[in-house]
Order: structure tokens, then sequence, then C-alpha cells
């Protein structure tokens, strides 16, 4: 008794948090591929340029290469597959999509020097964002590209747009409204048209019609954009085996005709398909049918050296950025990787001379790439450095050459041999280039599926292991040492057999590959040892129902709808979770009254007096469900919702009376949350002692609430003319909340040191009646009548032999002791949600509020359906209920909503980083916190305040036995006493209780586990879904980082309960000493 | 007997679910332009209104429940009455329940109320016919072992159905398939309707099936 085993429970969950992280990372790694966005950007004046003989015949206006071309018009037309631009006069029934584009095959025929059609290479992921991306940056995006700014869509890095403006030419587009976000304020001139509805097939491309003609003729531009989207929704919608698509290409088909008539000698006509599509229409992933897209290149003056090949030839996406910039005559973009479409470099001239000019851009695109490539592995180290090395021998070699050839061209004489010289130094540059690209392609473009199964199997069976060990009936000491020991024994042993391999095979190895491998040792070891265990079957129809709901929670995560919807399908299923207990037991009989033979007689049944009690209960918690879907945030998928109004601070608030108004309630409520904490724990005797904690919670829960006040009424009146006071608004708008930060970490620090609320009064010194000590208790006469003593049973037994050796009759009065855990963690999670609604705009503390009355409903439900449930038929009172935690979860997602978040990036609340700060941060550690704490403010609630899922019917025993003591006074005094014990109940038999705590955390995590699975399942099964990057992947991204922090905060939760079980011991020791 | 009274129920169920299909079937020759997703709100009053009346009228031919006593004129309206209470504040109930499910609280406040009476239909309207306005008989009627007549298990199962088809009727809301019977209340009144005719057929069925352990306590 005197030993209980807390570590080993803060241990173990700590493993199995572990065994989720090392599966999540694994994952991840195999599904996200990130790259670092480079800052920098080319300019004309850079030292790239070729030696100065040969920049002296540049033309004005050129930088790097000789502009060959004024204009140039781009025309995307989305979805572009192959084979819907090639034409084969020689079937005869072609399919809808086949010999649409007649206009591409007779340019090619009748001017093969002029045209040319070739195979179009997209890179993964086929998106038609970051395939813009691709093709403007010369880049291969990734989803995840970690630039300076998360909150916009952007592109921060430099792209051909950028270079053609920053070059004094004028950009018209028309078409995609993915181009506004991406290149905000960079077009001459714009037409944007709605591209979200993939039902319509026509708003986009006659838009675009309207607007192309003219613009051609009017010759204000120097390079135009056209974006058509009806092929690409065509394929949404009907797939491309469909006749719409053969009008939609028929369509295209005129377009490109007309438009060639429209153009002049100096413009350069594109036709390029972003991505291709597969039979289905869909787009997204990597399968050949979605990376072969079509380039179609026009020019009216001749372009090519040569005829076309026989087979056209296949060209990867990024070449298109270096060739067009150095066509126009702008530097290529720093991040291009792409390589220079030699063939149109050819020119005029005799082969010499053409071998000379594509020499010498093959030189500057690979001096460009070898540039980036130096700086990016400055920055990351995600490109393997022995491959770097490889290219770095390559370019040098190469480089050396050409400038040795160089100088015997320009002596005069010709060298020898020097056209099969220039070809095999231009594939040497080749080489070098598509080499460098490989290296790129590898690291950031590929999904690694063997890494992402296994990330998922280690979380299934991460989640298996929750379960097992939930269920397992267990002793904790046996346990502990053939669960705990021998599975941290086998990982590290795991990790040396691996580490061993790795010295004897070389193989590649990294940090997240040992640690998943330890993680699956460890595991098989853990289920090793579980086999011999024996461990008890649960009720698998009282387990059907909360599952159940637990399986369409889980199940509605892989349909992008469902996911949009979320907000939405979560209190669904709280809701009807909570209904559905009710139900249960009602039909169960446990709610009413049994039948006696007199009722039977009469043939009916009335309900106990409880129900209503528990009936009001559910209509708060009903209510509190609803209201709470007024704080929510909109996605873009649901153009017709609007986001709450309380979303936005109240300085925005134009009208001054509403503003005052909406200020005063929320200090009010503020206010009225402490109140309503202060006279909780005064009620239950926390609030008598003089501790430091106790002193905090009187004077330091309302100095806090000033605080947060003060910085409300200086923030939301900042934009108002104060004059002179601005500086001191300034300074005030950092000092509160800092003074914020500061209050609550003292409390929390003053929890951890010393978490004892139990005032302990002793009557041995007043040896007077027993109604003496009470005039002792430190507050008024009033808050007496509220104060409830507890007397502790068990302590006048552990003081026996001392009170056998004193004769004198003594008793010890400890008030609060019976909620000594409950109200630590009431405390901590007071001073959390401050600190949460400080990060928040003002008026998310009602959403607050209604998280705290929700979590408070949720928590009496739960009681009283126990109390109900073991009335009966008496369970464990130590294990906790599947539907409670499964239905405490589900709160917790219903206010992730709730506080006006979702799960996409721009609706993460960036201006939470600067509370308490001015708009300056050395680090990123700090920004980040902040962000994480308001974006998971309900996870982190929840996840600490889970332990009093546990703890809640223990402290609630008392009011239902003090009813029952009114109904009969005369009870055994015996009895009554052992109905006080409340919380004390868990310390009595310390074993069942870290017992619980572990199994509690166990099952949170289980059903956490559950979610998240589900979440990296539909990723992985979905990844060639159209919305993959806009729906699951930010999903799964929220969902793995709410697990984390969620795990953390649960494990903070249940070692804070241990520390107050660390304290409640050695104050028994030391009144034993007394 | 208890056959006999199996195939009563069977015969009876089979006519609400008749009921129930001509309510969709028949009123396009009567009315212009009906159509059970474009004017999907008179069809809920059609059919509440067959369902209703077929009930009643069932109530009266069958006697499920004869009460030995002979009541005075008076005592039977003052019952009805009662009756039109309860099913009205049935209707609000469940138009409460909805709106806290996460109905529209201002906008299509009809579509909310008539869904909400067709659910009463489907299961107050059988309570009341069954069982009178008795709240006490109703609690018992829904508890384990409460049903005392096959009349009453079949009670029990239609209600049921009806409400969880009404539950999963909610589930097609938020997909984005843009079909005219994803539109609130549609999905779910139908859900509700194809639940309550899930019930009726089953309802005798089960009962036929489990015959052998049902034992009705006798009063």
């Amino acid at each position: 008794l005197n030993i209980p085993s807390r570590w080993p429970v803060v241990l173990f969950l700590a493993w199995v948090c572990f065994l989720f992280f090392a599966g999540i990372g694994l994952f991840m790694s195999g599904f996200l591929l990130t790259r670092i966005e480079l800052a920098s950007s080319s300019s004309c004046s850079d030292p790239l340029v070729p030696p100065p003989w040969e920049r002296q015949s540049l033309p004005p206006g050129s930088c790097w290469a000789p502009q060959r071309f004024s204009k140039a018009v781009l025309v995307i037309i989305d979805a572009l597959h192959f084979e819907f631009a090639r034409f084969d006069p020689a079937k005869t029934s072609p399919l809808p999509y086949e010999n649409k584009l007649g206009v591409l095959h007779q340019l090619a025929t009748a001017q093969p020097r002029h045209a040319r059609l070739y195979r179009f290479r997209a890179d993964p992921p086929t998106a038609t964002m970051q395939r813009i991306k691709g093709l403007t940056t010369g880049s291969l995006p990734t989803f995840i590209d970690v630039g300076s700014n998360f909150a916009s869509y952007a592109i921060q890095e430099d792209n051909l747009l950028a270079q053609l403006v920053q070059n004094g030419r004028r950009v018209v587009f028309m078409g995609d409204d993915t181009w506004e976000g991406l290149f905000p304020k960079k077009f001459f001139r714009s037409y944007f048209f709605p591209s979200f509805n993939v039902k319509d097939l026509h708003t986009v491309d006659d838009g675009i019609l309207q607007h192309l003609y003219p613009t051609v003729d009017s010759g204000e531009w120097d390079v135009l954009i056209a974006h058509f989207l009806g092929v690409d929704h065509c394929g949404h919608k009907h797939g491309p085996d469909h006749p719409e698509m053969a009008k939609k290409l028929t369509q295209m088909n005129e377009m490109l005709r007309s438009l060639v008539d429209h153009l002049g000698n100096d413009t350069l006509l594109l036709v390029a398909g972003d991505h291709g599509m597969t039979e289905t229409g869909d787009h997204g992933g990597d399968s050949e049918k979605e990376v072969n897209a079509a380039l179609f290149v026009y020019s009216r003056t001749p372009l090519f050296g040569s005829g076309p090949p026989e087979e056209p030839e296949t060209i990867p996406q990024v070449n298109l950025v270096p060739t067009v910039a150095l066509l126009l005559g702008v530097p290529i973009p720093y991040s291009n990787i792409g390589e220079v479409m030699a063939d149109m470099f050819a020119g005029d001239g005799d082969t010499v001379s053409a071998a000379l000019q594509q020499l010498s851009v093959y030189h500057i695109n690979a001096k460009q790439v070898d540039r980036f490539l130096q700086s990016y592995s400055l920055v990351a180290q995600d490109l393997p450095a022995e491959q770097l090395q490889h290219l770095q021998e390559l370019f040098s070699s190469a480089v050396e050459e050409h400038t040795q050839l160089l100088t015997q061209v320009q002596g005069t004489m010709v060298p020898p041999e020097l056209e099969p010289r220039l070809g095999s130094l231009i594939s040497r540059f080749q080489h070098y280039l598509r080499e460098a690209r490989a290296v790129c392609t590898q690291s950031w473009a590929r999904f690694h599926p063997p890494r992402m199964v296994g990330g998922c199997i280690l979380i299934a069976s991460s989640c298996l292991l929750c379960y097992m060990a939930s269920e397992l009936a267990m002793s904790s000491q046996s346990f502990c040492h053939s669960c705990l020991l021998y599975p941290l024994f086998w990982g590290p042993v795991g990790a040396a057999v691996l580490w061993l391999v790795h010295v004897f095979t070389q193989e590649g190895l990294d940090l997240l590959l040992v640690s998943s491998w330890a993680a699956a040792v460890s595991q098989l070891g853990f289920f090793w040892h579980w086999w011999g265990q024996h461990f008890k079957r649960a009720p698998w129809l009282g387990l059907a129902f909360p599952m159940g709901i637990l399986f369409f929670r889980c199940g509605a995560m892989f349909s992008d709808s469902f996911v949009v919807a979320e907000a939405r399908v979560t209190p669904f299923l709280l809701a009807s979770l909570v209904m559905l207990l009710v139900g249960k037991l009602h039909w169960d009989g446990r709610l009413t009254v049994p039948e006696g033979p007199k009722q039977q007689l009469l043939g009916f049944s009335s309900y106990r007096r409880e129900i209503w009690y528990l009936l009001c209960l559910v209509a708060m918690l009903l209510v509190c469900v609803r209201l709470s879907s007024f704080f929510h945030q909109c996605r873009e998928e649901i153009p017709q919702c609007r986001p709450s109004v309380f979303l936005s601070p109240l300085a925005s608030l134009r009208n001054t009376r509403a503003k005052n108004l909406f200020y005063l309630l929320c200090v009010a409520l503020l206010a009225g949350l402490v109140y309503a904490v202060q006279s909780w724990l005064r009620h239950y005797g926390n609030l008598n002692s003089s501790g430091p904690l106790v002193l905090f919670v009187r004077w330091g829960f309302p100095l806090v609430v000033l605080c947060i006040a003060c910085y409300w009424a200086v923030a939301s009146s900042a934009d108002d003319s104060l004059g002179k006071l601005q500086e001191l608004v300034q300074v005030a708008v950092v000092v509160f909340p800092r003074a914020v930060y500061g209050l609550a970490s003292v409390g929390l620090l003053l929890l951890l040191c010393n978490p004892m609320t139990v005032f302990a009064k002793d009557t041995r010194e007043s040896a007077g009646s027993i109604v003496t000590p009470y005039l002792g208790v430190p507050g008024s006469e009033v808050d007496f009548l509220h104060v409830i003593p507890q007397i502790y049973k068990r302590m006048q037994e552990s003081q026996k032999s001392w009170l056998e050796r004193g004769s004198c009759r003594a008793t010890i009065a400890a008030y609060g002791l019976g909620s000594v855990y409950s109200a630590a963690l009431v405390i901590a999670l007071t001073l959390l949600g401050f600190l949460l609604m400080l990060l928040h705009s003002e008026r998310l503390s009602f959403a607050f509020l209604l998280l705290f009355v929700e979590a408070f409903v949720l928590l009496h439900i739960h009681t009283c359906a126990r109390a109900e449930g073991t009335r009966l038929a008496p369970c464990q009172p130590f294990s906790v209920p599947w539907y409670a935690v499964i239905s405490w979860l589900l709160a917790a997602s219903q206010f992730f909503y709730s506080t006006g978040h979702q799960p996409i990036f721009p609706a993460i609340h960036w201006n939470a980083a600067f509370v308490g700060f001015h708009l300056d941060h050395n680090t990123n550690l700090l920004p980040a916190v902040l962000v994480g704490a308001n974006t998971f403010a309900s996870h982190i609630l929840f996840a600490v305040g889970c332990p009093l899922l546990l703890l809640w019917p223990f402290v609630c025993e008392m009011s239902n036995s003090q009813r029952k003591k009114l109904k009969k006074e005369s009870r055994e005094e015996l009895q009554e006493v052992e109905e006080h014990m409340m919380e004390m109940r868990l310390r009595e038999s310390p074993e069942e209780f870290s017992t619980a705590l572990l199994r509690l955390g166990l099952k949170y995590l289980f059903v956490l586990g559950a979610q998240l699975l589900a979440c990296v399942c539909a990723a992985m099964i979905l990844r060639r879904h159209l919305m993959v990057w806009k729906v699951f992947a930010p999903k799964f991204l929220f969902e793995s980082l709410g697990f984390v922090v969620s795990s953390i905060c649960l494990l903070l939760g249940i070692s804070l309960v241990m520390r107050v079980d660390c304290a409640v011991s050695s104050w028994f020791s030391q009144l034993q000493l007394r | 007997m208890r056959e006999a009274e199996v195939r009563r129920l069977l015969g009876a169920n089979l006519l609400r679910a008749l009921a129930v299909i001509l309510s969709a079937l028949l009123p396009p020759f009567l009315l212009d332009g009906f159509s059970l997703l474009g004017t999907h709100l008179t069809w809920i009053c059609v059919c509440s209104l067959c369902v209703a009346t077929l009930n009643i009228v069932l109530h009266l031919v069958l006697k499920p429940n004869q009460s030995p006593k002979r009541r005075s004129f008076a005592h039977k309206i003052s019952r009805f009455l009662k009756c039109c209470i309860y099913f009205f504040m049935s209707c609000i109930l469940f138009h409460a329940i909805i709106v806290l499910y996460g109905a529209p609280l201002i906008e299509l406040v009809t579509e909310t109320f008539l869904f909400a009476v067709l659910l009463s239909t489907f299961t107050t309207l059988q309570c009341l016919c069954l069982l009178g306005p008795n709240i006490q008989a109703w609690i018992r009627v829904f508890s384990k072992n409460g049903a005392m007549s096959i009349w009453e298990s079949s009670l029990q199962i239609t209600s049921m159905c009806s409400i969880l088809g009404a539950w999963f009727g909610a589930f097609p809301i938020p997909l984005d398939w843009d079909r005219p019977w994803q539109v609130w209340p549609i999905s779910c009144s139908l859900g509700a309707t194809f639940g309550y005719m899930a019930g009726l057929i089953i309802a005798p069925l089960w009962i036929h099936w489990n015959r052998k352990q049902l034992t009705y306590k006798s009063r």
C-alpha cells in the first residue's frame, strides 16, 4: 500500500504514445513529401551569363540569352490528355475524345518547322494548383512547400510570371481563378472565372472566349495566359468517354483555329495540358494516364531546325519554364530544375552555329540548376549528399570542357572535329540536367507505399494493443513486468539489431526508420507476452452501441463530403450517443421504479425521481451542442456558408454600442466562470486552507480576469483615435497578455509544487465538543453553511496507535479531502481555459463557456447513468465505460469546430502568434506553440480533463448519500461514513486506482487512435482522389497533430493526478508522525 | 388464437403499408403538378392524413384492447381531446429534438414541423390508438419486457424502425451528389417512411418467428 505503482502507468502510456508517434511519422514520411521554398530570385545581372564576347551581341530587352519572341500566348487546357491531342487519320471510328483537335495535326503536317506536338509528362501530385506551380516555377511542388507564409496560397518562390513582370512585360490572364490566389497583383489585366463548381462545364470557357480575341487584337500585352477548365470539368462530370467530351474538344479545336489566325509573326503559341485524366476522369495521383498530358508549340516563323520525329518526343513538364524564359529573353526562375528544349533554339543557321547556340543555352541552364542545388543543400538535408557530390563532379567537368572549347572557337581557327565535340558536350550537359532532375524527383515527387503501409499497420496494431491492454484484467505488478518491461527491453534490442545490419550492409538509415523499427519490435514483444495472459471478454452487445457510433465517426473520414461537413457530423453523433444511452437505460428498465405487485396490477410503471434530473441534463447537453454550432468557421467547399460573426475580433465592430455590449458580456462571462469555479471549490470544502494554491485561486483568478479584461479593452479599441495615448496602448497590448501568461504559469507551478487544497483541523488542541472546530473555519458564517465537513474514518484508524497511547479522544476534521484530485484538475483546467481564451478572439469566450458547461453536463450524465446502472447490477466502480470516453472525445472534436477552426490551412488563426508579442519573434518555436494551442484548444482541455471521467462519480457520491440521509434519518453511522469517503475510496486501493487510470488512458488513446487510423487509411486509399490535397491530406495533418497534442495533454493530466496522489500520501504520513 | 391474431396483425400492417404506397401513387391523378420530390410537403400532409385515418379506422374496427367497462360519451370526448393535445405536444417535442439535432432554427420551419408531424403520425399516433393518453403505459411498452400483446410488440418495432429510418435518412444530406432528394427534409422523411414500412413488415414476421419465446403477461 505504501508504494503505489505510479510510474509504470505513466511509462506505459508514454510507450503507447511513442508507438503511435512512430506510426504517424512513418506514414507521414511516405505520404507528405516536403520541400523547402527558397526566397532568392534570379535577376538580369546575375553572374551566370555567358562570356562577354557573346554578351555584347545580346539585343536590347534580353537577359541571359537573346530574345527570340517578343510575345507569347500560353493556352492551358486543363486535363488535356495526350490522347486528346493526337490525331490519327487512319482511325475509322474514333472514340468521343479521339481525333477532335484536328487543327494541331493540320498545322504540324503543313508546317513541320513551325509546329510540333509533344508528350508532356506532369509530375505527381497531378492536382491543378500544384501543376500551375510547377509550370511557372519549374520546380516540383509537393503538398507542403515550406515557405515563409502559410496563410495564403500565393507562390512565394521565384517564378516565370514574377520574372516577366520584373522585366517589364505585360501579362494578361483569363480563366481559372486559382491563379488569382497564386499570383496576386501580378497581372497587367485579368479576367477570372470561378473554378470551384466541377459540374459547370461552360462558365470559364465561355468567359475566356468572350475576351480572348479582342484582347489578342488590341495588342496591349506581351504574354497572354488562358486557362480553360471545360475539359477537366467534363472529365469529372461525365468521364472522357462521353459525347459531352467530344463537344468540348471540338469547341477547343475551333478556338485554337481562330486563335492561330489572330497571331502575329513575333508570337509564340503554346498549348499545354496541366495533367491527364484516368478512365473515370479523375486525377491527382501518379498513374500513367494522369501524368500523360500534351504540349503543342507553334510559331509563324520557322522554329525548329529539322522535321518532327516519328513518335512525338516525351518531355517533362518543368522543361517548359527555362525554354519559355530564354525564348522571351528573361532570366530562368531561381528554383527551376527543368532542362531547356534545345530544338527550339536551333535557329536558321548551319549546324555548327545551331549547336553553338544550343550549347550556350544549356550552359546557362546548367549553371542555374547548379546554383539552385547548392543553395538548396545549404538549407535542407533531404537531397542525399553523395548524389549531390556526383552531380557536382558532372557539372564541373562539363563546364571545364565547355570553357576549353570556347577558347578554341574564339581563337579564329576552327578546331578539328568541332561538330562531334559540340554534340558530346551538349549531351554531357543534358546528362547532368537529367540526373539533377531525377535526384530531385526521387525525394520530392514520389509516394513511398511501403512506408505508408508500414505506418498504417503500426497505428492499427497500436490501436489493437490499446484495446487489449485496456480489457486485460491485471494486477499491476505482474502486468508491468510482463507487458511493459519486456517490450521496453525488446525495442532497443530491435533497434540495435537494425543498426548492426546497417553496419554490415551500409544501407541508408534515418532516425525515423530506427524508431519505427524499435516500436514494431517492442509491440511484437508485448503481444508475445500478452498471449499468455487471460483476459475477460467484455459483453459484445454492451459494446456494440458506443462502438457503433465510433464506427460511423471513423467511416465518415472516408468521404470528402463528410469530412467537409464534419462540423455538423460530430454534434449529430454526440447527440445520438447520449440519446441512445438514455434510451438504453430506459429499455433495460433502469429508470423505472421496480414494479411492485400493486403497479403490476394496474399495468403501468412510473419513473424514478432521478430521471427528471437526467432528462434535464440531456436537454441541457443538446442545447449546448446546438448552440455551439453558431461559432463555426466556413470552408470554401460550401459556398453558401457564412462564417460566424463571433469569429471576428471586437476591434472590427463598427457599432460602438454593440461593441461595448459584447465586451461587457465577455467580461461578465469571465467573472462568472471564476465565480462558478470558486463556488464549486467552496462547496466541496477545497477553498478553506491557507496554502498558496488556495490563495491563488482566491486572489489570483480575479487578477487574471482583470488582466484579460484590460487586454481585451485595449485590443478592441486599438484602432480608435487615441492620439497621444497610442504609445501607451502599444505597451499595454503587450504587457497585459504577458501578465496573464506569467500569472497562469505561477498558478500551474503552485499546483505542481503543492496541489493539496485540504484544510485540516485538529481537535486535540481544543479538546471541546465537536462543534468548536468549525469556528476556526476561514470565511463567513454563510460560507460555513455551505461547507460540508468530511470526517475521514480511515484517518482515525491510522491514528489508532497514537490514540491508544494518548488517552484523550481526538479526531481530525479534513475539509475538501474527498475532492482533492478533482479540485486540482479543475484549477488546472480553469487556468488553461483562461490562457486559451486569451489566444482566441474575444467573443469566442462564449464558445469556451459552452465547452465548460457541456463538459460539466457530460460528466454529470455519466455519473447519473452510472449510478442508475449500478443500482440494479453493481459493476466495477473503477472502470470508465466506453460510451463516456467516446462522448468525451466527440465533444472534443465538436469544440474544435466550435472554437472557429477547420482542418484547412487558411482557417488557422495566425494572429494568435502575436498575442503578447509585438510582431517580432526570434524563434519559430514560440509562435508555433501559441498557434498550436489556439488551434487545438479543445483537444487540450478535454485531454487534460480526461481523468475527471474516473473521478467525478466519486465526487458526486456525497450529494446522493445526502439525499438519502434526508429521507431516512435512521441510518447506521458506519454506513454513513462509508458513503462520505468520495475520492478517498480511490486512495484506499492504490493498485486499483493506478490500474483504473491506466485503463482510462488506454481507452482514450484507443478512441483517438481509431479516428487517426481512419484518417490515415482514407489518405492512403484515396491518394488518387480529386480532393486528396484539398480535404484528406489537411484533415490527416490536423488529426495527427491533434493526436499528438491530445496524447501529451492526456499524459500531463494523468501525471497531475499522480502528483496529487503523492502529495496526499505525504500529507497522511505527516499526520501519522504527529 | 395466437396464429389468428398474428394474421390479423399482418393484415392490418399490410393495409398500413399500402396506405403509405398509395399516398405516393394516387395523388398525381387527382392533384395537378404533384410529385413526391417536387411537392414534398403536400405528400407529407397526404401521407400523414392517410396513415392517421387508416390507423384510427383500424383501431375502431379491430379493437385490439377492448376495455370491459362501458364509458360515458363525455368521457370519450375528453379522452379524444386529450389525445389531440398529446399528439400536438409530441409534434412540438419532435420539432424541438430535430432542431437540436442540427436542423435549421429559423429557416424552413414549415418543413421541419411537417416532418415532425410525419414522425408523430408514425409513432405517437399509434401509441394513442393502442394505449390511449396514458403516458405510464407508454413508458412500460418501450422497455425490455414491457409489451403485453402482439399489438404492443408491433408498436415497439414500428416506432423504433421509423425513428431509426429518420436517423439514417440524415446521412446523405452532406454528400455532394446534388440530388433533389438530398434537400432537407426529404431524405429524412423518406427514411422515416421506409423505416416505418420496414417495421410494419418486420413486426409480424418477428413475432411469428419468436412466438415460442414471447410470453405476454396476462392482465
